[in-house]
């Protein structure tokens, strides 16, 4: 028996999802991005929403999304993609729009258009990489950097005094009447990566049923903004990441 | 009705798709109208209090972005909260309209009627190398009827468009014809007029992506001269203004909106005293109608501009006559409208040599 007789479609047990392009992705090895956008990928196929479903891109790492799935894309100035998502949802109601957002582009300068998003509960899903660092820009402090962390604007790590604190802002939106499911997941382990992407399934479903907004935070390491190898990553990442930001549902009104 | 009326009758009546808009006075009739109408029960048009301008006119780039017809309107402190959003719009090359009832700045300002914002409309006001097609009402009927062809010129040529009004023209009241209503364009319209339509991908087509990033210069070149032919192309082509006896003028008076009625006045009155004074009123602000300065410049002995700023157009007045003939500005600020006397008046101060009393 060689390789061609195991090589068959009845043992396939993974396959890349259809919707990836073959662009070759610009992500740092490593990166949390990639994983996400495969799940996104995925979700959309499995729901058959391929012809359906409307990105809406960040500025920042993930500015290059639309490169690598292949559906309609819009590309948003920096922050402003819940509120492009709202008005495409609003114009094309049978559409499945969702935006994909770091945390300085949901947390910091989009805060506003995110919130009020939410708040109006447009029909949406709200992907939210959160990493704790400007990774596009050089590894700047964001919003939801922990204190201590050492950023290039925070050489000696961030000060509350100086800076504030790690902004939880997942719980936020759970407050407001709006969100019909808010979660938190990661990709650092399969068991995770499979939990995210139930997560991605269930908020698309929200948004294709009318129920309000979806958002998915995913918890996502930036090893080279922080410095260190993908493993370290991971490791830092569960000893530091998800103390402040432990993992689970916040708020999910949409029982099976 | 007021202008800011007529603007909303005439977008329902038009057939847009959808309204962003955030209140500010001296412009909120126009929100205030739309919620009233309640166009979502009839033509099915979208209307929505975003929770900033910001906001708002990136919703305009997000539904012009799928090639619906979408507006925004804001008065001047709101309009520079936009300049962002317009920037991207005109970068994407995506039709839109956009409209300022100017009041006067900078800063809070005043919530009277100015004109000062006419170098953020016609230089561009947000970052990079754009123009909006710039239209000037002067009256109720045009703010109806620049509805109309602000979206009409914004897809003929793929870029936005904007209403520049003065509070005035939004404030006031006149008896004004509004459009036959007409349908809003089906999917398979939009698919077919804007084929670059981010509507979700079918198979039949190639993924539709709208960004206004590039980063090899050597594309980013391209695709700023391709943005350069086509403001070219709307300069030879869509020049509008009006003129009133202007034919055995001597002298030239050069205003747009509600100020050009104002010194409409003001010329009949010269009249009466034998003094011949023409006047020029740009309706596009951009493109300006520099040709038709230009000509009469070389038969008048001079030109006073009139606007209710500091002194905006008047450069491109002195820039479409090459100085060659003295130009000079009269204009009042801080929310001050002149009277048709003050016009006279300051005219006859620059050119006394044309009191034949």
């Amino acid at each position: 028996m060689d390789k061609n007789d195991i090589i068959k479609e009845e043992n396939r047990v993974y396959k890349r999802p259809k919707l990836l392009t073959d662009n070759i992705m610009h992500y740092c090895p490593g990166c949390s991005h990639g994983v996400v956008h495969k799940l996104v990928a995925e979700v959309v196929e499995e729901l058959g929403l391929e012809e359906k479903t409307i990105g809406i891109a960040p500025v920042g790492c993930a500015v290059f999304a639309y490169n690598y799935i292949d559906i309609d894309w819009i590309e948003a100035a920096h922050g402003r993609a819940p509120a492009i998502a709202s008005a495409v949802k609003r114009l094309m109601p049978d559409r499945m729009v969702f935006t994909y957002q770091g945390d300085g582009d949901l947390a910091a300068i989009g805060t506003c258009e995110s919130i009020h998003a939410a708040n109006r509960g447009e029909n949406i899903v709200i992907i939210f990489i959160n990493n704790g660092i400007y990774g596009m820009t050089g590894g700047q402090m964001a919003p939801t950097t922990l204190e201590g962390m050492k950023t290039s604007t925070t050489p000696y790590g961030r000060r509350v005094d100086l800076n504030g604190y790690p902004l939880k802002i997942s719980p936020l939106f759970a407050q407001l009447d709006g969100t019909c499911y808010v979660t938190r997941q990661s990709v650092h382990t399969p068991a995770n990566t499979r939990k995210t992407k139930a997560a991605l399934k269930q908020a698309f479903q929200n948004a294709m049923n009318g129920l309000g907004t979806s958002v998915v935070e995913v918890v996502s390491t930036c090893n080279s903004g922080w410095k260190m190898t993908p493993a370290q990553a991971n490791k830092w990442m569960v000893e530091n990441m998800l103390v402040q930001y432990p993992l689970g549902d916040l708020k999910n009104t949409v029982k099976k | 009705m007021k202008g800011n009326e007529a603007l909303a009758h005439a977008a329902i009546r038009y057939g847009a798709d959808g309204y962003f808009g955030y209140p500010i006075t001296p412009q909120s009739e126009v929100l205030e109208t739309l919620e009233e109408l309640m166009p979502w029960e009839t033509t099915g048009m979208v209307v929505l209090q975003a929770e900033s301008e910001v906001a708002a006119i990136n919703m305009v780039y997000g539904g012009a972005a799928c090639g619906k017809a979408v507006f925004t309107s804001s008065s001047s402190p709101g309009v520079s909260l936009k300049q962002e959003g317009i920037s991207y719009i005109a970068a994407g090359e995506l039709p839109a309209l956009i409209i300022n009832v100017m009041r006067g700045g900078p800063g809070l300002g005043t919530i009277q009627p100015s004109q000062a914002d006419y170098f953020q409309a016609t230089k561009g006001g947000g970052h990079g190398d754009y123009r909006l097609i710039t239209l000037a009402p002067s009256s109720v009927q045009e703010m109806a009827d620049f509805v109309g062809l602000g979206f009409d010129l914004a897809f003929k040529y793929c870029t936005p468009s904007i209403i520049l009004a003065d509070g005035i023209v939004g404030q006031m009241m006149e008896k004004v014809v509004l459009p036959p209503q007409r349908p809003r364009r089906t999917d398979e319209e939009i698919a077919r007029q804007c084929p670059w339509a981010v509507t979700g991908k079918p198979s039949t087509r190639k993924r539709n992506v709208m960004t206004t990033l590039e980063l090899e210069p050597s594309a980013m070149e391209v695709i700023n001269n391709k943005l350069q032919e086509k403001y070219k192309l709307i300069e030879e082509n869509e020049v509008r203004f009006q003129t009133y006896d202007t034919d055995d003028a001597e002298y030239l008076v050069v205003a747009f909106g509600s100020i050009a009625r104002i010194c409409q006045k003001a010329i009949e009155d010269a009249r009466e005293q034998g003094v011949k004074i023409g006047l020029l009123r740009p309706i596009t602000l951009w493109p300006f109608p520099k040709d038709e300065i230009d000509r009469l410049s070389q038969k008048v002995k001079g030109i006073l501009v009139v606007e209710i700023n500091a002194g905006q157009m008047i450069e491109d007045v002195r820039l479409s006559c090459h100085d060659r003939v003295p130009v000079y500005h009269f204009g009042r600020l801080g929310g001050m409208i002149p009277d048709p006397q003050e016009v006279l008046d300051a005219f006859f101060n620059h050119f006394p040599e044309a009191n034949k009393q």
